[in-house]
């Protein structure tokens, strides 16, 4: 466990667009933010989903892609100096007896905020689970979306199902220490760097693997303990094939995870919210862009950026309870532009 | 009007009119068929749109494109005639298009 105590005046919980506006709108009133993602970079689904794909509705940008409307955001954010706090989920949020916030995350990071923004648009990002039936009962024993010691695979005999950059790599490093390793992937493309893909191909023509073309499609077993999957193959005919392992590699999905035991008024795993402060039924803890709702809702990246703005205003109260907040405009007011370092 | 038949793994028929120029994800979500989840919103990047088209309107609905294929990689019990609806857009030419929706999507 990490472990590591972080105070800070706000943390924002997703680093998504919305999540990196945060930061922004928060700067300008002098409210610094940490961010905590679960993904290994900022950006949301913009970076995750469609960092290629072209976003037409993004005010005074015609056409942009999910990865640059990303980086212009985290350019814009840059003058307040966001920390990122990425690959860990918030765990636990828990108001304390002072008004401010405990938050951990599951490496153990403990967060002490004055407020928190709820920014987790359509929750956090988790492996896909195949919807073999039965597929519960192994997980953790057999089953397994993620590898986090390779040691406690040796000796194992693994099937490895996918065909991403994630099942490529996991072939290629538990290849030393497993007994045995069937990659099984429909097809003979990759969508995969290729120097893994030429290593794994080497590894199978050496017979030091085995490639099958097809799909698992049964699990047999008992206990928890896997004993074989029944694998059909591209002819549609099914083999049953002996293994005591499974890593399937499909994918990442989103669940609302955690959030959901925070105590938090819930409708429909969204969050509602007021449209004046955007403030949960918890003060202090706010949600803004896909995750929250309210009458006339739209989940557009657009909508995130006005709650967000306005949020700002009522965090400024709590963080700075005894400050008169002026309203000022980044195009005039010299101390906006000085915070930005634009003069 | 184009006519579109999507059947659920139960067997269900659901026969609606869909716009040309709409996608047979579209179409569904706008009909709530049960089946099609289209979790991304039809930017072929969730495969929860994964439809089985019937034998005979493989030659009209084409081949998937290199992105689609590779997104079929996240769906399940992938075939021959697997397609993400989303990528299928509705002409005259598909009036009368058959589509079956899996038992699950991932």
């Amino acid at each position: 466990m990490d472990g590591r105590e972080i105070t800070a005046d706000a943390v924002i919980i997703g680093a998504g667009p919305v999540g990196l506006f945060c930061v922004f709108e928060l700067g300008l009133l002098d409210i610094k933010a940490h961010l905590i993602d679960i993904l290994d970079k900022p950006g949301g689904q913009c970076a995750e989903l469609y960092p290629e794909k072209p976003i037409y509705d993004i005010p005074g940008l015609p056409v942009v892609t999910g990865q640059e409307l990303t980086d212009r955001l985290l350019e814009q954010a840059k003058p307040f100096a966001p920390e990122f706090h990425l690959q860990q989920r918030v765990e636990t949020l828990a108001p304390q007896d002072d008004g401010s916030f405990l938050l951990v995350t599951d490496i153990g990071t403990r967060f002490h905020a004055k407020i928190v923004i709820i920014a987790a648009g359509g929750g956090s990002f988790t492996p896909k689970r195949p919807p073999l039936a039965g597929i519960e009962a192994y997980e953790a024993t057999s089953v397994f979306y993620a590898v986090r010691r390779i040691e406690d695979f040796r000796g194992r005999n693994i099937v490895v199902a996918g065909g991403g950059d994630s099942a490529l790599d996991w072939v290629l490093n538990l290849q030393p220490v497993a007994n045995s390793i069937k990659l099984v992937h429909r097809r003979e493309k990759f969508r995969a760097a290729p120097d893994s893909v030429n290593k794994v191909m080497a590894l199978a023509d050496a017979g030091k693997i085995n490639f099958t073309l097809g799909q698992v499609m049964e699990l047999h077993g008992s206990g928890g303990i896997l004993e074989a999957a029944t694998i059909r193959d591209n002819d549609g005919v099914s083999s049953r094939h002996e293994c005591d392992t499974l890593l399937p590699f499909f994918g990442l999905t989103m669940k609302l995870g955690p959030v959901a035991d925070w105590g938090l008024n819930l409708h429909e795993d969204l969050i509602p919210v007021d449209t004046e402060k955007f403030q949960t039924s918890q003060p202090g803890i706010f949600a803004v862009g896909d995750i929250n709702t309210y009458p006339g809702k739209l989940k557009l990246i657009l909508s995130g950026f006005h709650e967000a703005a306005l949020m700002a205003q009522e965090a400024h109260r709590i963080v700075y309870p005894d400050k008169k907040l002026t309203f000022q405009y980044t195009t005039s007011s010299s101390s906006l532009q000085k915070k930005l370092g634009v003069k | 009007m184009p006519k579109i038949t999507y059947i659920e793994h139960n067997g269900t028929e659901h026969v609606v009119e869909a716009d040309a120029g709409m996608t047979v994800m579209e179409t569904a979500v706008k009909n709530q068929i049960p089946g099609i989840e289209a979790e991304c919103g039809g930017a072929c990047s969730c495969a929860t749109c994964h439809v089985y088209v019937e034998e005979a309107w493989k030659e009209a609905t084409g081949e998937p494109e290199e992105m689609e294929e590779d997104m079929l990689d996240f769906a399940f019990d992938v075939r021959p005639t697997s397609r993400l609806s989303c990528q299928i857009k509705i002409t005259g030419a598909l009036d009368g298009l058959v589509v079956r929706v899996p038992e699950k999507q991932f």
